[in-house]
């Protein structure tokens, strides 16, 4: 007979897995997109200090793209973009177009 | 072997408690139990523990402080009573459904209103559904058993579960009795060293304590909660077995009292007992057939075990130092769960005795047992359930 | 002590200690908040969490975005809990039972959590001097159950328990100032922060743990469902809160207090409330009093606690 699911929880509810909500994606939430224009990036990196979902990835110190398994498209980094010469890095498109 | 001292309850248990020698108490005053953390307090300040003290500003924050401290990792106790624990309620099942081993002396008080500080069961009874174990004492000589017993029985790998250890405010609290004490080194032995299981404090290993879960496993999360509860009694026996081999004392799930051939018995929690014993045997000298049953664990409460203690009874008289208003008295509820199973069923009444602290005489269990006499020969019972002991 | 530079570039090579896959809602401030409190320090840390928004959306069935030991046990009690966890802490170590590594305790609560229903737990576990920092993220209302008002919500605010109606628009009361009633307790450290000022924030976080003792911190987060406003405009409100003197940041150390960002201009409240759907009726026509009232408390407290700064300025100066 199959172990019933109650026996096989963790005692008083601990999770034991740090992060492990890394495998809820949050990116199907998404209704608007954000565009990395990187000609237009000053690499001040506002966008990863700002993001609520820590969906701008850095490496090395250095801008990359979105991680669109996660972000929810809020637009704050758009909004925060200060751009080069008033043009902005990133853009807010509609999901799908 | 120990000393013999005549203390009280509140000391006897706060002796039990510098001898077990928590890493962490958190506590409120509340009458009649500040005694018990101010003895306590008192082996802070003179360095006998290693307990740290957090002194805090309610009850909620005292189960409060306790959770967090035993999700931390270590051994915890706090003690309260009455409208202490009744602030406590949200915090309790917290305990239980976190699965943190506290212990907690409860010294039984009447609940407002009207305000009374006095010995009755209503607060413990309010938090019979809490997930805690509860443990009830008639005398300071079973409060202090039972409180160094609960680390144990609390603390089991299996279990895991808070345990209240009961005693009644000011007749057990308050008054001296003759306790015998065990050494400090048997007791240590006896409770060990103590390990939380994933405690928080286990930083390189990080844990979150307290998640929300809904409809997907909820229901099975108060499953797994129940099976444990399955796990107590053995856990209980075999801790009172231990224990009676360092002690000499014998606990059970309940104690029985000339019961084994009696015709009618009195089922009765606590203090009130042993008042109840003396009448017993007054009524055996008279060659009535009388007999009495003590529950010591409500919760988990034993049906199986205490319904065939009673089975051979030709009429029971249950005792409720509480009432359940609108309904029958706890004890009286749970002792019609045990007889449900039994063929034969015994007549049964439920008295309300002692509220508030409302003295219990011997004349009053003799009204109880002339009851049960006339109704073990008619078979007939009037009405169900009754106060006893109203003034005129 | 934490040594990392306060650059973005240096702060981007450490490992995150708050994970994607949260469900706060988009654009919500509080994740912004925690996520800059606890890049600010690499001190171990354990952080007690209120019931709440935070607490519901990152810690739900299997799913955890801490990566640091996190408790959360009811609503009204972050602080209780988490003075349970530091003193089962220091027990320990003083046992000599585990080593100290210098752990350091925090509680997340929200303004319910903290101004209202955690208020004694909180006032309690400050006297009692624990070593924890409190971090409350202020969004002004009950957030999770539905923008109920609570004594953090500004004069005027509409909230589902105090809607702006024919009678009474929106909520009569100013909110409670709890910054200076928690430095009233004469704690070493109490501190208002935003997180459109980052460093400022970090600033303070770092201030806050070098500090032995019950420090706290109000940060203000802005909640676009609640504030009835954009999802990308957290940051920008959060901004607007400190440069219309809404949200003054400043600190109060061992009782001195200080001004840590001035804003260059001080811009009219109406510029943070405008944006704001639960202030819309405030903008109506005969409604005017309101703006002009909620301007005028702006204004005295602005005006209150650059006097007090003054003071202390003098002070030291004279020292």
């Amino acid at each position: 007979m199959k172990e019933p699911l109650w026996k096989k929880l963790t005692p008083g509810s601990v999770i034991l897995e740090p992060g492990s909500s890394a495998k809820f994606k949050t990116g199907s939430w998404r209704s608007m997109r954000p565009r990395w224009i990187e000609e237009n990036c000053i690499q001040c990196l506002f966008c990863w200090i700002y993001c609520p979902d820590m969906s701008v990835i850095v490496e090395d110190g250095k801008r990359k793209g979105f991680n669109y398994d996660y972000c929810k498209g809020c637009g704050i980094c758009a909004l925060e973009c200060p751009g080069k010469k008033g043009n902005k890095a990133i853009v807010m498109e509609k999901e799908g177009s | 072997m120990g000393k013999i001292v005549a203390v009280t309850g509140n000391e006897a248990v706060a002796e039990s408690l510098r001898q077990v020698n928590p890493d962490v108490c958190a506590a409120y005053p509340i009458t009649p139990a500040t005694d018990l953390m101010q003895r306590f307090s008192s082996f802070i300040s003179d360095g006998k523990v290693d307990t740290e003290m957090v002194l805090v500003e309610s009850e909620h924050s005292a189960m409060s402080a306790c959770i967090g401290a035993a999700a931390a990792g270590g051994r915890v106790a706090t003690a309260t009573s009455s409208q202490g624990l009744a602030l406590m309620w949200e915090m309790l099942f917290i305990a239980a459904g976190d699965r943190l081993p506290i212990i907690m002396p409860v010294v039984n008080r009447a609940l407002s209103a009207p305000l009374n500080i006095h010995g009755d069961h209503s607060d413990t009874m309010g938090a019979r559904d809490s997930g805690w174990i509860q443990l009830y004492s008639e005398t300071a000589q079973e409060a202090y058993d039972n409180a160094i017993q609960a680390f144990r029985i609390g603390e089991h790998p299996d279990i895991r579960l808070p345990v209240m250890v009961c005693m009644d405010g000011f007749i057990v609290s308050h008054s001296i009795e003759r306790v015998e004490y065990l050494e400090d080194s048997e007791v240590k032995n006896f409770v060990g060293e103590y390990r939380q299981v994933n405690p928080l404090l286990d930083i390189d290993h990080p844990k979150s304590y307290g998640p929300l879960i809904l409809t997907d496993l909820y229901h099975e999360y108060k499953r797994a909660q129940h099976e444990v509860m399955t796990k107590v009694k053995n856990v209980v026996l075999e801790v009172a077995s231990d224990f009676e081999k360092l002690s000499g004392r014998k606990y059970g799930l309940f104690e029985t009292y000339r019961l084994e051939d009696a015709e009618i018995a009195i089922v009765i929690l606590s203090s009130a007992a042993g008042t109840t014993k003396d009448v017993v045997d007054r009524y055996r000298d008279k060659g009535i057939k009388a007999g009495l049953l003590k529950p010591r664990m409500f919760r988990p409460f034993p049906y199986e075990d205490v319904a065939a203690a009673l089975r051979h009874l030709k009429a029971i008289a249950v005792l409720d130092r509480a009432d359940s208003f609108g309904g029958y008295g706890p004890l009286f509820s749970e002792i019609c769960g045990a007889v449900m199973s039994m063929d034969t069923k015994p007549p049964m009444i439920n008295r309300i005795y002692g509220l508030g602290g409302r003295d219990y005489m011997p004349d009053q269990a003799e009204k109880v047992f002339d009851e049960l006499i006339g109704i073990a020969e008619t078979g007939k019972v009037g009405a169900i359930k009754e106060y006893i002991g109203l003034r005129e | 002590m934490t040594t990392i530079p306060l650059r973005l570039k240096e702060l981007s090579r450490q490992e995150d200690r708050f994970a994607y896959g949260h469900r706060m809602c988009a654009g919500c401030g509080a994740p912004i908040v925690v996520k800059q409190v606890l890049m600010a320090t690499d001190y171990p840390i354990i952080a007690a969490n209120a019931t709440g928004c935070l607490e519901v959306s990152t810690c739900i069935s299997e799913y955890t975005a801490w990566k640091i030991p996190w408790i959360h046990s009811a609503f009204e009690n972050a602080a209780a809990t988490i003075s349970g966890v530091e003193a089962m802490y220091r027990s320990l170590v003083r046992q000599g039972r585990i080593d100290d590594r210098q752990v350091k305790f925090i509680a997340f609560g929200g303004d319910g959590g903290t101004y209202d229903i955690g208020f004694q737990s909180l006032s309690g576990a400050m006297e009692r001097g624990h070593d924890m920092l409190y971090i409350c993220y202020d969004n002004e209302a009950y957030m999770n159950t539905g923008i109920q008002r609570s004594s953090a919500t500004p004069f005027g605010a509409n909230t589902t328990t105090c809607p702006a109606g024919e009678v009474i628009p929106g909520k009569p009361q100013n909110r409670k100032d709890l910054t200076r009633i928690m430095a009233a307790h004469n704690i070493p450290y109490a501190a208002q922060a935003s997180p459109g000022h980052w460093m400022d924030l970090m600033k303070k976080v770092r201030k806050a743990f070098e500090i032995k003792g019950p420090k706290f911190m109000n940060i203000i987060a802005p909640c676009n469902r609640g504030w009835r406003s954009r999802t990308d405009d957290a940051i920008m409100l959060s901004k607007l809160a400190v440069d219309t003197c809404y949200w003054p940041l400043y600190e109060i150390e061992n009782g001195v207090t200080r001004i840590t960002v001035k804003p260059r201009e001080k811009k009219p409240v109406t510029e943070f409330l405008k944006g704001q759907g639960r202030f819309k009726h405030m903008f109506a026509p005969g409604h005017e009093w309101m703006l002009e009232q909620a301007q005028e408390y702006v204004d005295r407290e602005w005006e209150r606690l650059q006097k007090e700064a003054a003071f202390w300025a003098e002070e030291e100066k004279a020292e």
